[in-house]
């Protein structure tokens, strides 16, 4: 059974787990530079992207996440989307660059700006019945590098892009019954091994 | 069910996101970078911390307008704010302001003695205190999409907090184990709605998450009560009521990731400075408890 690590430092990493044994796959919960080396791909969860910072320097971890993406599959959702992109504005921030995204954190506004929306993927997608995406305190992605892919758009941005082994989504797709995205990335496990 | 439809279900989306981390109450927008520089997922805007209430008396309101909104603009982590107990128009003046949760408090003096607010009309979410999970059962009722334990704020002791957290876990296995004819009987005596006692009953816990408050000023406290089963923790006077409010804020942040890890709470509790100081709850009189307010 493939195992899949999810950052557990903060944030929503257990609806994570749960979403991922949804999809037929072991959860592992990575709060420790060694818990990286047993898993086949890791999610960085929603929740607090400058908590998560501070985390993983407080726990070298930092710099082991960049070289496991360079290697391994990592699907970074809302914060997760942050942590992994090149580029983060308001406020300018670190992040891993693993994926070539511009971001702009918080960009809907504030919670009351948080909403829920049907979406759907074109043709070859795979998505192409409407998913539900739930977007809290949400980044918008405003730029996308020439490898990047988009699998759904929401108002003409980007919220679910891939990019060779690695996949972002600036909703929430581990708070709903869907497990159709979390499928999408185990099959990248597949592909990267 | 009212509880689960889709405003619902954001509301306690933020809520998610809060999970594993540290809220932390301040009074200025110095604190508050303090705060997120040290890893808080969230801060909580009020006019004084619980102990300094607790020592200077009088009443309790909602923050100043200005303090809140420069704490907003300072900072890009959540924003919460408390309002009165019954208060559903500070609670609009805050919903106005945007703030991203409101935390209708028994740490302010109340502004109604029979009722709490009606929160569901609010796009805001709310959170709620409790000390038994008839309490608990009864806010998220009313609309509250996150609930956290009371504890006794502003007291520097984790006692009332451990106590009110044993006693909802305590209450929700109890139900677990009870038949569908037994429930109703369940409900009259939690004096909480049957649905919700139901869903307990099925599921084992809150419909929403489940934080802890009051009272913790450690790392050591926060693991304990997250061991216990709290999602995240509240922390109030605690931090900036040490010594050193900085090192203080990350060691509990730390401890709040690492609960079930004593080498790494250990780490955390290295050279933190002094606490606040504490009191015991027994020398506190009756009426200036802070938890028995609500109901």
């Amino acid at each position: 059974m493939k195992r899949v690590g999810v950052l557990a430092l903060q944030g929503d990493f257990e609806a994570h787990r749960k979403a991922v044994e949804r999809a037929g796959a072991q959860a592992v919960e990575v709060r420790k530079a060694e818990d990286l080396d047993t898993i086949d791909g890791l999610i960085v969860p929603g929740g607090e992207s400058t908590t998560m910072l501070k985390l993983l320097h407080a726990e070298n971890l930092f710099e082991r996440l960049r070289e496991f993406g360079e290697a391994k599959p990592i699907f970074g959702t809302c914060a997760g989307a942050i942590l992994v992109a090149r580029e983060v504005r308001s406020p300018k921030q670190e992040s891993l660059g693993l994926v070539d995204l511009t971001v702009e954190r918080n960009a809907y506004g504030r919670q009351v700006d948080s909403r829920i929306v049907q979406l759907e993927g074109e043709a070859g997608t795979g998505l192409e019945q409407p998913v539900e995406a739930v977007f809290i305190r949400a980044p918008i992605i405003r730029h996308t590098g020439s490898d990047v892919r988009t699998l759904l758009r929401y108002n003409g941005d980007p919220v679910l892009v891939e990019q060779g082994r690695h996949l972002v989504a600036t909703f929430h797709p581990e708070l709903t019954g869907d497990a159709r995205i979390h499928q999408k990335f185990l099959e990248k496990l597949d592909d990267s091994r | 069910m009212r509880f689960l439809d889709e405003q619902f279900r954001l509301k306690i989306g933020l809520a998610e996101m809060l999970k594993g981390g540290v809220i932390m109450d301040v009074t200025n927008a110095e604190q508050a970078v303090i705060a997120e520089k040290a890893g808080a997922c969230a801060v909580m805007a009020l006019e004084r911390v619980p102990s300094d209430i607790r020592r200077d008396g009088g009443v309790a309101r909602m923050a100043p307008i200005s303090k809140i909104r420069e704490i907003m603009q300072t900072v890009s982590i959540p924003v919460m704010a408390k309002a009165r107990i019954g208060h559903f128009m500070e609670a609009k003046v805050l919903e106005s302001l945007k703030v991203d949760y409101i935390d209708e408090s028994e740490v302010l003096t109340p502004a109604d003695e029979e009722h709490h607010i009606d929160k569901h009309p609010f796009s805001t979410p709310f959170v709620c205190g409790a000390r038994n999970l008839g309490e608990a059962l009864r806010r998220i009722a009313e609309g509250a999409a996150m609930i956290r334990t009371k504890g006794e704020a502003g007291s520097g002791n984790i006692v009332e907090a451990v106590r009110h957290m044993r006693t909802i876990v305590k209450e929700m296995k109890a139900l677990t184990v009870l038949s569908k004819a037994e429930l109703p009987t369940a409900a009259k005596n939690l004096q909480a709605p049957l649905e919700l006692v139901e869903w307990v009953a099925e599921n084992g816990k809150l419909p929403v998450p489940n934080f802890s408050a009051g009272g913790i000023a450690t790392p050591a406290d926060a693991a304990l009560v997250m061991q216990l089963g709290a999602e995240a923790v509240f922390v109030g006077s605690g931090i900036f009521k040490s010594n050193d409010p900085e090192a203080r804020a990350k060691a509990i942040v730390k401890a709040a990731t690492y609960y079930n890890d004593p080498e790494k709470l250990l780490e955390a509790s290295e050279e933190l400075g002094i606490g606040m100081f504490g009191l015991d709850i027994k020398q506190i009189p009756e009426s200036e408890l802070l938890q028995t307010r609500g109901w």
